[in-house]
């Protein structure tokens, strides 16, 4: 008996000897897809412009900051006004000068780290890859910015990202990653388009369904 | 007639008998409508971006054998283990083995048609695995024990006092009429569920060849999670949902949100190459993606209706289908409901017993122009009355068919046709004819013009 494989591919190839025609294409379209989809902005200011409107329809908080230290004062501020109680971290030099003497007790998911621990933290602190204006999305890697779960278990993700990461769209963050990683890819990329939504009881948008409720993108430059 | 046949009639004649419910699903698709337009406002050219979303598809599905081991390839060089399955029974048996090799006891999955499709819960279930949704509409329907009424919107037939109840029943929790609590209530009971299962089940969006990755769709962030915490991931994935490029996804992400959603993007669109690599601090040890035919080459085979394998299940042909909007989801009586799941199901089950479905069409087109992928649905409802009608026709058709060709081939007795027919319409409606019984019970034959099409032309001649 072949094996399932070897059975599939040979009913795929003996299929694809009937061709199909090409989807009739209207005049003009064989330029890359990337030309229809909605503006991200021709200079760097136009994009943060872009990117403002677009965290702001999709609820998430952006608090632009000119460096490092002010980021610092920015999330002490966060977590003092909200009451943070326990707040993880990964080791990155943007997020690791910020979580010094911040007013809550800062935990690091750098080892192998207890996932009941993380789960029983309210905030998620990580650096980013890069941020697309034109969706709104934050990319986050599970190379470069604390895992899988960091983004995903706490109630609230912040996330220090620096104004220069910000690109246009989707094709310029997959060239950005295939320059950093080259042919290694990270196990995980994650486009966060803000904070965790659902629409499933009577397709009224509620936030935080399982992810975080709360989703802020602290700017620095 | 089919036992499916009956089962659709019984079901959707009581749904659509229901009119407070069909508001209620209007209602609910209301906002859709208005976020959708919105969206597709702020596309430079959504005509063209859907070329090119058609295009991407047409390319990964019309060379699928070198798209599909390229992928399992790359898939595999990334560390990930690629298994084939034949149909939906083998598909459970490689799952099944997988959790139980994983020494597995709690199994989480987030949402999944391709599961639906393969019945996977009620397999491992019978192999003595809790296995629990985590997207919310699918936990809700898992409780309800009830399939997916629409598959993306699971549980929008259900009004949020039925979910309370629900709740109050299943978890024990106080009665509410906020659609907020009743999220959050869901959210507190999973959180430990994803931190306790050992194998995360999920399906795919997406399978990028180029780079091996799967890529998974969501709103919620239950992927997410079901992708991180368990020790093992096992996504489950027809084989048309192989795409060549990444930058496919440029496209066909945003277009999904769109079509979907009325969103920009959707909340979470991952990407996964491979389990935990060297030096990440968390993820899986061990991911496994299993490739599913269960008859998808068949209609691969089939270069007319080809294109329904390039479906990225948006649910777009479902939200403007008077149809679906009238009958709702479950009198489908199949996994995939609406426009494209007509178009699917005779393909899957057989022609035989769900040709029905292609009748299922008011054919206005709506679910054609409304693809973000360009697939000719309207049109191939037709192909398979067509070819359901070549292959298994009735005696009532071939003998009305036979006879009806016959006559209109011979203009005289055409004419002569026509004009018995115009005097005896009165007398028809009141003689107790089979078909024409059912069909009049729901609409009014036309008065008979006393002239015909042809005395009027040859009178405004002269």
């Amino acid at each position: 008996m072949s094996s399932a494989r070897e059975d599939i591919l040979g009913r795929i190839r003996e299929a694809l000897r009937l061709p199909a025609p090409k989807p009739h294409l209207k005049a003009g379209s064989d330029k890359p897809g990337r030309a229809w989809l909605p503006e991200a902005g021709e200079t760097q200011v136009d994009r943060l412009g872009v990117l403002a409107e677009n965290l702001t329809k999709l609820r998430a908080q952006l608090v632009r900051v000119p460096d490092l230290a002010a980021a610092k004062a920015a999330l002490t501020e966060l977590a003092r006004s909200k009451g943070w109680k326990r707040l993880a971290y990964h080791a990155h030099p943007d997020t690791a000068a910020c979580t010094d003497g911040l007013p809550c007790e800062v935990w690091s998911v750098d080892q192998n780290f207890d996932k009941h621990h993380l789960e029983s933290c309210d905030v998620g602190l990580t650096s980013c890859e890069a941020i697309v204006a034109q969706t709104g999305s934050i990319l986050v890697s599970s190379a470069t910015n604390g895992g899988r779960a960091l983004s995903i278990l706490p109630h609230v993700h912040v996330v220090i990202g620096r104004a220069d990461q910000v690109v246009g769209d989707l094709t310029d963050a997959f060239a950005l990653m295939r320059s950093r990683h080259g042919d290694r890819l990270p196990s995980m990329l994650s486009f966060i388009t803000g904070p965790s939504r659902t629409g499933d009881i009577e397709r009224i948008l509620v936030l935080g369904a399982h992810g975080p409720k709360e989703l802020v993108l602290i700017l620095v430059g | 007639m089919s036992q499916p046949h009956d089962q659709f009639l019984a079901d959707a004649t009581n749904a659509t008998a229901d009119a407070p419910q069909r508001d209620f699903l209007r209602k609910a698709l209301g906002g859709y409508y208005n976020s959708r337009d919105t969206q597709k406002a702020r596309y430079r050219d959504w005509e063209h971006a859907r070329d090119a979303a058609a295009l991407a598809k047409w390319n990964a599905v019309n060379r699928l054998d070198r798209t599909l081991t390229t992928f399992a390839a790359n898939f595999e060089r990334n560390g990930g283990k690629v298994h084939w399955a034949r149909d939906g029974a083998e598909a459970r048996a490689i799952i099944s083995q997988i959790c139980r090799e994983a020494g597995a006891k709690a199994v989480i999955k987030s949402k999944c048609m391709t599961t639906e499709e393969i019945h996977l819960n009620d397999a491992l279930e019978a192999e003595g695995y809790g296995v629990v949704e985590s997207d919310l509409g699918e936990f809700i329907q898992q409780l309800r024990k009830e399939p997916p009424f629409h598959f993306v919107f699971p549980c929008m037939h259900l009004k949020r006092e039925a979910i309370s109840d629900l709740f109050t029943k299943h978890l024990g929790t106080a009665a509410t009429d906020s659609p907020e609590e009743l999220t959050m209530i869901a959210r507190r009971h999973l959180r430990q569920l994803y931190v306790d299962a050992d194998v995360g089940i999920s399906g795919a969006n997406f399978l990028v060849a180029e780079t091996g990755q799967v890529s998974i769709t969501e709103n919620e962030g239950n992927a997410r999670l079901t992708c991180a915490l368990p020790r093992v991931h096992i996504a489950l994935a027809g084989i048309e949902k192989v795409i060549d490029k990444l930058d496919d996804l440029a496209v066909l992400l945003p277009m999904l949100a769109t079509a979907g959603a009325g969103q920009p993007m959707t909340c979470y669109n991952t990407l996964y190459a491979g389990p935990r690599q060297p030096g990440e601090p968390d993820g899986p040890t061990e991911f496994h993606v299993v490739l599913l035919d269960n008859k998808r080459t068949a209609l691969l085979a089939d270069p007319e209706q080809r294109d329904a394998l390039h479906c990225i299940r948006c649910g777009a042909c479902l939200n403007v289908c008077p149809i679906f909007k009238n009958i709702g989801g479950f009198a489908y009586g199949t996994t995939y409901q609406g426009p494209i799941g007509s178009v699917l199901t005779p393909h899957l089950r057989g022609l035989k017993s769900w040709n029905h479905l292609s009748g299922a069409s008011s054919l206005c087109g709506a679910c054609t122009e409304a693809c973000p992928v360009r697939i000719d649905l309207h049109h191939h409802l037709l192909h398979n009355r067509r070819n359901a009608a070549l292959a298994h026709a009735s005696w009532f058709d071939r003998i009305f068919h036979g006879a009806f060709g016959w006559v209109i081939a011979r203009p005289r007795l055409f004419a002569l046709g026509g004009r018995i027919f115009r005097q005896t319409l009165p007398l028809l409606r009141r003689l107790p004819l089979p078909y024409l019984t059912t069909w009049l019970r729901t609409r009014d034959l036309p008065e008979p013009p006393v002239r015909s099409f042809r005395d009027e032309w040859k009178g405004s001649k002269r």
